[in-house]
Parts: C-alpha cells; structure tokens; sequence
C-alpha cells in the first residue's frame, strides 16, 4: 500500500517528488532502498555478516567429501536473498563456490586462515542444517550495526529533516517574499529562506521523533532514519535544537520578530498540535492546513515586516489547497490509517472529507479573484488562473460524486501541478509598484 | 556462549550453533538482552509470534554497539539487539533497561495490533462476501476481495473500536519515548564527564 504521508510538510513533498513515485508504481518506492541498499552493501563495512554468509554456504559439504574444497552443493529449491540475487539461481549441480562478485578486495587477508579452520570444524555438519542455515543468514545480514558512519551522516540528517519538504516549504515563503510590496531585498530574502529552512528541518526532525512506530507500520514511511536506527533519538533532538535555535533566531534579529514568533509558532504547531492531533481528532487537517499556509505569511512579514491582507491572502490560498491535496490522498490509504490509529476524515467522516475536497476547491477561484481586490496581483491574475482553478474544482467534484479511488487520484495530482502554476502565474501578476489595477502588464 | 545455544533452541541449528559457539568468545554474553539471559529462558518459550521472536542473532564479538535487525513481520517494529559493556555504570543499565522493555511494550502492542487488524479485516470480508452470496474463493480460484469502498466501513470500524486503546498507547508511548531520550541524554553528558574530569589515583604498589 502506498502509505504516503498524513502530515502537512509531507503531503507537500508526497505533492511533488513522493507523489510522482506514487504514481510511477509503489513497488519503485519499495525497492529503490532495498537495491540501495544492495550496493550500499557491497561497499560498506558489512564484510561480517558477509562472512558469516560465505562460510555458512560452504557449509553444503557433501559428505563423501571430507577435505575442504569449498565444494557447494545446491538445494534445488532458490534460495532466494538480496545477496544472492546477483548470481544465477537454481543451479542444482555442485558449483565451486568462490567469494561472490562483492567486495573481495574488502576482503582482509587475516580473514581466510580463519575461515578455513572454520571449515575444518564444520567438515562434519549435516546438510539438512544448510536451509535453515541460509535463512538465517538471510535474517542475520540484514541485522546492522548501530553506529553512526560520520560520512553518512548528511544522507542521515537529510531524510530526517525532510530535506525536499523543507525546499518545498522553503519555495512557498520564497513566493510570499516576493509577492510582497516593496523593493526586493536580497540579503533579508536569504535570510528569510534560510531560517525558514532551518526551522522546518527542525520540525520535521521533531516530528519522526515523535512517529517512530507508527512510521515503521507504514510503507512509505518505514525507511525513515529513526525507524532504521541509522540514527539515535537523542541525536535527532539535538540536531532539530540546533536548527531550531540557529533558524529562530536568524528570523527574529536576522529579519524581524514577527517573522521569528510565526517560525516559532509554526514549529509548535507541527511538532506539539498536528503531530500528536494525528491520532486523537480529524481537526489535525485543519490544524495542518494551518501549518502550511504559514510559511508564504512568514516571507510576506519579512519582506514588509507586517501582517497585512496580502499575507492572508497567500495564506488563504495555501490553506485551502491543503484541503483537495490531502484529503484526496488520504482516500487511498484509509488502510493504513486504521490499522495505524490515525483519525482521519476519510476513514471517519468519508462524506466529510469530499465536502470540504470540493468546498476548498471552489474557495481557491474565490481567493484568485480577492487577489487584485486586496492589490497582492493585477487583474489577469484570475482570469488567467480561472483554467487551472475550474480544472481542479472539477475534479474535486469528480471525486465528491464519485468517491472512488480513480478520482482521488486525479485530484492529487492535479493538486501536485496546480500549486506551484498558481503561484507562478501570481508571480507573473504581481502588482508592479504604484500602477493602477486594470489588468497592468504582467511582472517578468 | 551458553546464552546464544538458548536463544537457538527452538531451531533445529545443533550443528551449526556448537561451532559457533566455540568460535565467539564468552564475550557474546555481553551482548545477550533479557531473551537470552538463563533466567528468563522459560520467559522467551512462552513468548508467541505474536508477543515476541526469539532471534538467533548474535552479534560479531568485535562490536562494541548495538544492533538492528530486520522489521519484524507481525509488528513491523525493527529489534534492537543491545550492548551491555563491560563497565556498564547504573543509568546505563537504567537506559538499556527501559529500551529493552520499551520494545518489548511496543513489539507485544504492534503485533497484536496488526494480527487483530488482519484477523477482524478476514471475518469482515467473508461476512460480507456471505451476505452477498459470494464464495470466498470464486470459480476462478482467486480470491475474493472487497473493493475499498466496501471495506470502508470496516476501516471506520475499527479505528473507533480501537480509539481508547490508541490513547492509551500514545501517551505511553510519549512518556516512553521523552524517559529514553532524556536518559540517553543524562548517559552522554556522564560520559563526557567520565572522560573529562581527573583520573582517579590508584594506588599502585
């Protein structure tokens, strides 16, 4: 099942590069780790449980053979295992059995004299142990060690702050930045982008915190640093700290205090209301409808250092696209959300959950035509936004009438394109600084 | 070494196990958790699929950490295969004692869980296959299933039907989670003070 994710932050980056994969096939998403993790192997330091592996499998001894040739003797069933995968299978013939095409330059030489007495003990085992034997070793090498690897440690740090999400969240208070009236500012915008990064990471980081098992029982999540062990909790407290501190600050003094109390307000509003509301109430997709309408207020405050309509506005429009991106996604996994204990509106209130699709859909024309009204764009902008917006209002009737999982579907990821054109074309109707309102030439 | 040749038991391993056993040294005991320890041996028979698996694992001699394993297949939970150094001091203990029951806790909750949910999800579906007059199994052979429109209900079921037991997970399983994490916490900062502060003097004679 494609256990795409019910937070906020991650329904954004399921909105782009997950819900692509989603939709590529569920399978890609599954195995993509594990055949990283197959070369991840071979050039890790996992030469124990390798040897483990090759030793066992010189176990198949045939019993006519006391001296150690390394003979192998094939079950006739495949023993199938990652390791294996990459030598042809089903050879029931005896075979020499050599070390596998996977590291043997790692091999240190001190090694092989060992193995051999091993060989020499093991001369008289029985080959009926060889099956149970390779299962275990099959279970065995997928045990890792818990230590952490300095030079995977960005990799680490990076999936547990939801690197792409944050880029994504980053985008949207880059959007609001630059809507806003005034002169662009560089420096401030870098800083806003940064801090806004920083503080995201953090939450993110906070919120696997929180989700570990619940994140292990769900396919897209369950590849998570924390749910790996890759990385201990204590190190991921740490780690939000020191991009909570660094990223709160920088708004506050870096570019005004209003900026830093929504950054810290945000993060409160993710970590300790969304995150814990997941698994008590259905008002947790309002909650996070919130927490990502705040990110473009946030660039809006740092470019004009208060909250006027315009920063509403943008909110608004964040907030209701929420609604039709998550509520049409969390329609495919109503599964996972009830075996899992997440309250959701899909599995609690179905006819709910369409409503508001639908309601929220509608409410985004309503919001493009406030636009120029509240002087954020010109008057092309909803005339020019008017396709994409009856498109996605329509498909979120589809699916309010429908209900199936076709047009559920659609929904999402007609939502995946729609935001980021809608914010586009609001770019390229920004309102030039002192013309008047009637349709004005589109910013370049 | 006695404690992997328990934790093997069940397992028809007796030619693999005593050679292993004689190649990892005594120090594997160190890395054996409560299920490999003697005196919770009856403890890890009765544990069932459900509440628990006994792995076989043990770690190379040479590793000074803990270990992960594979997601276990009833709870999809990973069993973390814990360290015990030989110089474990009192809130290290402490720590990897709360882990360990910590998992345990989670393992026998998941696992239950998810068999519940798997279980409830099978009676829902030939119930309604009944009533629709359906075989489980059609001519064909394949089995019948309900599309997801129909196994809504089910869904909505279920997640009310487990609403309090949730509740009661979760808060427990956040006091769980700040009590590990603040003690890995208090562990670290001993650690550091360990290495830190001035060698005690030993008397050498």
């Amino acid at each position: 099942m494609a256990a795409s994710p019910h937070t906020v932050s991650s329904r954004l980056l399921t909105g782009w590069v997950g819900g692509c994969v989603w939709y590529l096939e569920r399978r890609a998403l599954q195995e993509s780790p594990h055949t990283f993790m197959h070369l991840f192997r071979s050039v890790s330091k996992q030469w124990i449980t390798f040897q483990h592996l090759t030793f066992l499998r010189r176990m198949y001894v045939t019993q006519l053979n006391r001296s150690l040739n390394q003979q192998v003797k094939r079950k006739p069933e495949p023993v199938s295992s990652p390791f294996l995968e990459k030598t042809p299978l089903g050879q029931a013939k005896a075979e020499i059995c050599e070390m596998r095409p996977l590291p043997p330059p790692s091999l240190p030489l001190p090694r092989k004299p060992n193995e051999k007495e091993l060989l020499e003990l093991e001369s008289a085992s029985i080959i009926d142990s060889s099956l149970d034997a390779e299962k275990e070793t099959k279970e065995e090498k997928h045990w890792k060690e818990m230590k952490l690897h300095l030079d995977d440690l960005p990799g680490i740090l990076a999936r547990l702050s939801k690197i792409k999400l944050t880029a994504l969240v980053v985008s949207t208070t880059s959007a609001g930045f630059v809507l806003a009236p005034g002169p662009f500012d560089w420096p401030c915008f870098l800083l806003t982008s940064l801090g806004t990064g920083l503080a995201s990471c953090a939450a993110n980081s906070i919120n696997q915190f929180f989700e570990v098992p619940f994140d292990s029982n769900m396919n897209r999540t369950k590849n998570r640093p924390l749910v790996r062990g890759q990385i201990s909790p204590l190190l991921a407290v740490t780690f939000a700290t020191c991009c909570a501190v660094p990223g709160v600050a920088l708004l506050t003094w870096g570019v005004n205090p209003l900026t830093g109390a929504l950054g810290v307000f945000n993060i409160f509003l993710y970590t300790c209301c969304y995150t814990p509301l997941k698994r008590i109430s259905i008002a947790n997709t309002w909650v996070g409808a919130v927490v990502g309408a705040v990110p473009p207020v946030m660039g809006w405050t740092a470019a004009t250092g208060s909250l006027d309509a315009g920063a509403f506005l943008l909110g608004g429009i964040l907030y209701s696209w929420q609604f039709p991106h998550f509520n049409a996604l969390s329609w495919g996994l109503r599964e996972d959300y009830s075996r899992g204990g997440y309250c959701m509106m899909s599995v609690t209130h179905p006819a709910l959950c369409r409503r508001v699709a639908l309601r929220h859909c509608l409410a985004l024309i309503g919001l493009s035509a406030a636009a120029p009204a509240l002087h954020v764009t010109t008057w092309t902008f909803p005339v020019i936004s008017l396709p994409i917006n009856l498109y996605i209002s329509y498909l979120g009737f589809r699916f309010y009438r429908d209900a199936d999982r076709k047009s559920s579907r659609k929904l999402f990821f007609c939502s995946l394109w729609h935001l980021p054109l809608l914010l586009l074309l609001m770019l390229t109707c920004k309102r030039p600084p002192g013309a008047s309102g009637a349709g004005g030439e589109p910013r370049s | 070494a006695l404690l992997c040749a328990a934790a093997a038991e069940g397992r028809a391993m007796a030619a693999l196990r005593p050679a292993r056993r004689a190649l990892l040294p005594p120090l594997c005991r160190a890395f054996a958790g409560p299920s490999y320890q003697l005196a919770s041996e009856r403890a890890a028979e009765r544990r069932d699929a459900a509440s628990g698996r006994v792995s076989g694992f043990c770690p190379p001699r040479i590793s000074c950490h803990d270990w992960i394993g594979p997601p276990d297949k009833h709870s999809n939970l990973r069993p973390i295969h814990f360290y015990v150094p030989e110089n474990e001091s009192p809130l290290e203990q402490k720590l990897r004692k709360l882990r360990q029951e910590t998992q345990e806790w989670n393992q026998q909750f998941w696992a239950n869980q998810n068999l519940t949910f798997r279980k409830e999800k099978e009676e829902f579906i030939h119930s309604r296959l009944k009533a629709k007059g359906l075989e489980l199994r059609a001519g064909s052979g394949q089995k019948a299933t309900l599309d997801a429109e129909e196994m809504a209900d089910f869904y909505k079921e279920f997640l009310s039907k487990n609403f309090l037991k949730h509740m009661y997970y979760n808060r427990d399983w956040y006091k769980r989670n700040f009590a590990i994490t603040f003690f890995m916490g208090k562990v670290a900062l001993e650690r550091v003070w360990n290495k830190l502060r001035p060698k005690p003097k030993t008397t050498s004679t």
